[in-house]
């Protein structure tokens, strides 16, 4: 996928703001994806060139951090927590719900783009655990029903 | 006079309905045309009883929950905006039980104020340990922390005035302060309670940390799965930067320091201090070998102060009310309070924060009200995903790092996670290794390469493959990766493992006997 003008455009000037940052990578992947969505793999030339960093360095940070994409993500993103208070309270049956329900797996798409599912460890939730993300929010106490009613509202807001 | 109202904005509340309550609730005294003043106040942690709606009466706050959008015109019809009575009314918020067992120092405020009213921080005793520390010479500020007991919150218990005296006694033209909230344990929200509730008692803490070792700037590592805690503490710095809290002349005196915050990018291995200082950085967050202890070369080589949410934010009231006074609580070594989380399958779950000494069993029955499905609670998981299993038979363990360490477990952040006898301890095991390989750094080889090896051995015991021989081959690796492991993430990932192969056999399709080491 090459990158449009306006893409490039906004990298560089992301690139930029973060010239005189110390430990600018991190600030700066935020950026890019907040602004683009995901980190392309052809940004890391414009990154390197800037920064003096080798495309090895960059493409090891961006793959080392589970928050990083480099691929665009559907309009919605759903994340459900994995970890141990969810479990306890049946996280695993909203896990393969969501999976069968969307017919994807962990890290893929729906083919209308409407939703990413991913899995995520730990929302700070546990108290009202199983919790899932729809992009920023989270959802305490899921049931089968609340994930119908997340996805509904996913394709009304669309 | 106008009545006042208090929704909370704490994100567990939000979760379960607090923002459309709130809506519900402007809208309908719209409809009525009444005039009534809401605000936004932090959770006072009862989660099993949010969204938790506060009245101020003359008496105190009239605590209503868990208030329901459909609750709504039924609370106006019984003017509960008066403190009147509804069937929702559990009375005065201060006088329920589970609340008002608690002792809360770090979390006095929270729940109470609204957590960007810089005013009211300072009304509820806000900045008044720094105050006391910005007349002090640095060296009576860290003897201060010191004599107060306080060990690293974040788990690893460790002294917090040493640590800050060996980056006092480091020359240095630059240090920092780094505050860890990369706060990734499972059953665990005790940090973005103080982020999202109290801030200013966080950024007073880092303040008070700069002064006691020479610091001007401090970054706040916060993961990224908390953004409503980061929109938060962006605008509280603001608003402490308005107030000449932070930036240059603090309080009209020659002292500076910043604050930023960083967004970490859901890494769990980055809430180890080391990987965390790469990761500030920019760099991957490999863990760095120890020495140099990060007090001495930590961020940019620089003498770095790396502490804990709730360790930082416990410093103001030590600065203010004295260290005998925080001290007094605890037991043993264990000193002052820790906030403990109820967290899991918990019928009652929410943020206790009480003396160390109190037992399992008290916080998990007396508090937490038994299991949320009304099982029995088979196993607790406490301090974390690398925290051990513990069975019913030591729920009389007094919570007090000592005591903990006695019987092969942490006390760590304090989460505790209860399952019910619906929980298979197994495949809890096989997922210790299978987040240790998902999070492993992969800087050495115990950690990457055991933690999928961990999952292999598993599956072949669960399938009755050569158990015994595998059996032992499990305890050989748990010991290789104990004692071969960079830090605790390798390290530890055997204590629920093999505790839940101790307490729980019978899950891995295993009799009693062949279990024995």
């Amino acid at each position: 996928m090459t990158l449009t003008d306006i893409q490039i455009k906004k990298i560089e000037q992301h690139v930029s703001h973060f010239q005189d940052t110390p430990g600018a990578l991190l600030p700066l992947m935020h950026a890019i994806q907040d602004d683009l969505g995901y980190v392309p793999e052809d940004s890391y030339p414009i990154i390197s060139k800037a920064y003096n960093l080798s495309i090895a360095e960059i493409h090891g940070f961006v793959t080392f951090y589970h928050h990083f994409r480099t691929h665009p993500a559907g309009k919605n993103v759903l994340q459900v927590c994995r970890a141990e208070s969810c479990q306890a309270m049946g996280a695993e049956e909203i896990e393969l719900y969501c999976k069968d329900t969307l017919g994807i797996d962990y890290h893929e798409t729906t083919d209308d783009n409407l939703i990413t599912l991913e899995p995520i460890y730990c929302l700070g939730n546990c108290a009202c655990s199983p919790a899932v993300m729809i992009n920023d929010n989270v959802i305490g106490r899921v049931s089968k029903k609340k994930i119908d009613d997340i996805i509904r509202m996913a394709k009304e807001n669309s | 006079m106008t009545p006042k109202i208090y929704i909370p904005i704490d994100s567990t509340a939000l979760s379960l309905g607090a923002e459309e309550v709130y809506r519900a609730i402007l809208l309908e005294s719209e409809k009525r045309n009444l005039d009534i003043k809401i605000i936004r106040n932090g959770s006072r942690g009862l989660f099993f009883l949010e969204p938790l709606v506060e009245v101020e009466t003359d008496k105190g706050r009239m605590a209503y929950g868990p208030v329901d959008i459909s609750d709504v015109p039924s609370l106006f019809d019984s003017e509960f905006f008066m403190g009147k009575p509804h069937e929702l009314c559990l009375g005065l918020t201060e006088e329920i039980d589970w609340l008002k067992k608690q002792e809360r120092l770090t979390y006095a405020r929270v729940g109470i104020t609204d957590p960007l009213n810089i005013e009211d921080y300072e009304k509820h005793d806000g900045f008044n340990g720094l105050k006391n520390a910005i007349k002090l010479e640095p060296q009576l500020i860290v003897k201060e922390v010191t004599d107060s007991g306080l060990r690293g919150r974040g788990g690893a218990a460790f002294p917090t005035g040493i640590k800050w005296q060996t980056v006092l006694d480091t020359p240095s033209e630059k240090k920092y302060i780094v505050c860890n909230a990369d706060e990734g344990d499972s059953g665990t929200y005790s940090d973005r309670m103080i982020m999202e509730n109290d801030p200013f008692v966080l950024i007073e803490g880092m303040i008070i940390a700069g002064l006691a070792v020479g610091a001007d700037m401090g970054y706040i590592y916060l993961r990224s799965e908390y953004p409503h805690a980061l929109a938060v503490l962006n605008k509280a710095i603001d608003i402490a930067k308005e107030n000449n809290y932070l930036g240059n002349n603090i309080l009209g005196t020659n002292h500076n320091f910043e604050l930023e915050v960083t967004r970490a990018a859901g890494a769990y291995i980055c809430g180890e201090e080391t990987s965390l200082l790469e990761s500030l950085e920019g760099k991957r967050g490999m863990v760095r070998y120890k020495p140099p202890l990060p007090a001495i070369e930590g961020l940019y080589g620089k003498p770095t102060v790396v502490n804990n949410v709730i360790s930082l934010a416990t410093i103001p009231i030590i600065m203010d009310k004295g260290a005998a006074y925080y001290a007094d609580f605890g037991i043993g070594r264990s000193k002052g309070t820790l906030p403990i989380q109820l967290a899991g399958n918990i019928k009652n779950t929410g943020l206790i924060e009480k003396a160390f000494g109190i037992t399992l069993r008290e916080l998990l029955y007396d508090f937490g009200g038994g299991s949320a499905t009304g099982k029995p609670i088979k196993a607790v998981q406490v301090g974390g995903p690398l925290g051990a299993f513990l069975p019913e038979a030591q729920f009389d363990t007094p919570l007090a790092y000592e005591k903990f360490s006695e019987i092969n477990a942490v006390v760590g952040h304090g989460g505790i996670v209860a399952f019910d006898t619906t929980a298979d301890m197994s495949k809890l095991a096989r997922y210790s290794f299978e987040f240790c390989a998902i999070e492993s750094c992969g800087k050495c080889t115990p950690c990457r390469i055991g933690s999928t090896r961990g999952m292999e051995v598993i599956d072949k015991i669960k399938s009755g493959k050569d158990q015994e021989k595998n059996i032992k081959l499990l305890r050989d690796l748990g010991d290789t990766m104990v004692d071969g492991s960079l830090c605790a993430m390798g390290g530890m990932t055997p204590f629920p493992v093999i505790s839940a192969l101790n307490f729980f056999p019978e899950d891995f399709g295993v009799e009693k006997k062949e279990t024995s080491a």
